[in-house]
């Protein structure tokens, strides 16, 4: 039996030990939501939060997420409304065929968390989408619409991502988001 | 997947004492390659030891002014830690370029350190060479342009995977393991060549002391993309002239791929772009690059110029 919080309500499941967290959350915890693009790590698709971070569903085995939070793009919406940033893809046409739309979804919330209301640059944008591939919109629209997102965000001062049921920041996750932008910047300046 | 038997581990003992079995058994760490794997039928283990939770996570000072690192520790958290960024700089720079994010988020460096090869027979089921218990080296006349440049004398012509490993040896660790025998220490530079049934538990970082550092690497794509050839270097300095120097490459030979030659060539000489290329050209003067790959010797040879150049301080592009 492994216990997990999933989009913010305890969970239990019995399945194999190396099953992958995109199949359990798929078919044993019915949120087809998240997708398989390649199933090998290198398209991003299947991006899920995991205590915050985002990884590759498809390479996680269930029994590492044991007493974790998983956040899926289920779990982005606002009491059954979009969210923001869900807006913004919508108005701004940042999906086209989808596939990538809720690994783009999830890891946008995570940096728009990280950003704390601060509007991130175009190059940060892109920086923390570099895991997730798209083969439809050329990524400029995805881009514009995270971007916008933070803009409405940080008008309404408030993020643009559900509060109550993403995973809450403790003060350690603030010192570490401010590292990781560092860390970020810092890529994007060497690679500039 | 074929079944398995599943042993959580809590302490080193326990992951030691489970690994301890007839049949085959393997760690799991972010289980990334590991699950890759066995998916793939390429490691068909009869029981899996989580070591997750069994090995120390974190980072710590040494008495002697170096660092230890847990062999559970997130690359991410690596990454991201100010002060071994401030010492070994060139761990921070191997450490951002790997894989994506989401890879760098999950992974683990004693996972990162212990991946198996990418060559593309030994992921594909149907091909058993040497690296499987097998008799050949499909690469030899086959698809090899990603293959090695040095160390080509065999039997697996593959490049070594982990992007880590370079700094590591770099920086002249040693890699604490533990197995039934119990634990010892083991120089960076060696572990890779040793058989793998002992458990990594901690990467030893000496005190870098007066060194300058430079890290290089050359990939097509910015980002998901395996690199064509990297360098660190850490040279002794004794004012503006190389005392020592050494001087890895990554991702052209089956282990990181110490350059003596390369060593050699910058030892007394002042750090400048000169001694940089005269140190690259007798890099590459040792590479035997195999049918299709001959392509990556000028690469080696700019990564390790650039990291030199890296190192002095002197901008490249
Ligand atoms: C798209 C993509 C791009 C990538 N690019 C890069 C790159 O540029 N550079 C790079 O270095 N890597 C790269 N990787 C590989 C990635 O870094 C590794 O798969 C990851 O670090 C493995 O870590 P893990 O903790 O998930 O390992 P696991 O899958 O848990 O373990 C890996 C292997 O090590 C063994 N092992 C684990 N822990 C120990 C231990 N303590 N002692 C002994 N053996 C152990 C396991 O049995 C297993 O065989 C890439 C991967 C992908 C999918
Ligand atoms: S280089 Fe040759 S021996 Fe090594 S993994 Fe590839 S096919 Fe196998
Ligand atoms: S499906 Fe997981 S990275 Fe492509
Ligand atoms: S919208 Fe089709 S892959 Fe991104």
């Amino acid at each position: 039996m492994i216990e997990f919080v999933l989009n913010g309500r305890g969970r239990r499941v019995r399945v194999p030990p190396m099953k992958r967290l995109l199949d359990v959350l798929r078919e044993d915890c019915s949120l087809p939501g998240t997708k398989e693009g390649c199933g090998e790590g290198e398209c991003g698709a299947c991006s899920v939060l995991l205590d915050g971070r985002t990884v590759c569903s498809c390479l996680v085995p269930v029994v590492q997420v044991r007493g974790a939070r998983v956040v899926t793009v289920e779990g982005l919406d606002r009491g059954g409304r979009p969210s923001a940033l869900q807006r913004a893809f919508i108005d701004l046409g940042a999906a086209q065929c989808g596939i990538c739309t809720p690994g783009m979804l999830v890891t946008a919330a995570e940096l728009l968390r990280h950003a704390r209301g601060r509007v991130p640059s175009e190059e940060e944008v892109r920086e923390a989408l570099a895991g997730n591939l798209c083969r439809c919109t050329g990524y400029q629209k995805i881009v514009d619409a995270v971007r916008a997102a933070a803009r409405g965000a940080s008008r309404d001062g408030a993020a643009g991502t559900s509060g109550a049921r993403a995973p809450g920041r403790s003060r350690a996750g603030t010192a570490r988001a401010k590292r990781s932008r560092t860390a970020r910047t810092k890529r994007s300046r060497r690679r500039g | 997947m074929k079944a398995f038997a599943y042993v959580n581990a809590t302490s080193e003992r326990d992951a030691v004492a489970a690994l301890k079995f007839d049949g085959i058994a393997l760690p799991l760490a972010g289980g990334q390659d590991l699950l890759a794997r066995m998916k793939d039928y390429i490691d068909t283990p009869e029981r899996v030891v989580n070591v997750k939770n069994a090995l120390d996570r974190t980072a710590a000072p040494t008495s002697g002014g170096g660092w230890r690192i847990g062999a559970s520790m997130k690359i991410v958290d690596l990454l991201e830690h100010a002060d071994i960024g401030k010492m070994y700089p060139a761990i921070i720079a191997a450490a951002t370029d790997i894989g994506t994010p989401q890879i760098r988020h999950q992974g683990t460096v004693g996972g990162n350190l212990n991946q198996r090869p990418r060559c593309w027979y030994f992921r594909n089921e149907e091909f058993v060479c040497y690296k499987k218990g097998g008799s050949r080296c499909f690469a030899v006349n086959g698809e090899n342009q990603y293959h090695a440049i040095f160390g080509n004398d065999g039997p697996s012509h593959i490049v070594h995977p982990s992007s880590l490993a370079v700094p590591f040896v770099a920086y002249g660790a040693t890699f604490r393991v533990i197995g039934s025998k119990g634990e010892r220490e083991v120089a960076a530079a060696e572990y890779f060549t040793m058989p793998d049934d002992e458990l990594l538990t901690h990467v030893m970082l000496p005190a870098p002391g007066n060194v300058k550092t430079g890290h290089y690497e050359v990939r097509y794509k910015a980002s998901h993309d395996w690199p064509l050839a990297f360098t660190t270097v850490v040279l002794a300095m004794n004012g503006g002239i190389v005392q020592s120097g050494r001087v890895v490459l990554g991702a052209v030979a089956p282990v990181p791929w110490r350059s003596k030659p390369a060593e050699d060539a910058l030892a007394g000489k002042p750090l400048n772009e000169a001694t940089a290329a005269a140190a690259a050209e007798a890099a590459v003067s040792e590479a035997k690059p195999m049918s299709g790959n001959a392509y990556k010797v000028p690469i080696a040879r700019t990564a390790v110029k650039r990291a030199i150049l890296n190192a002095a301080g002197i901008k490249t592009v």
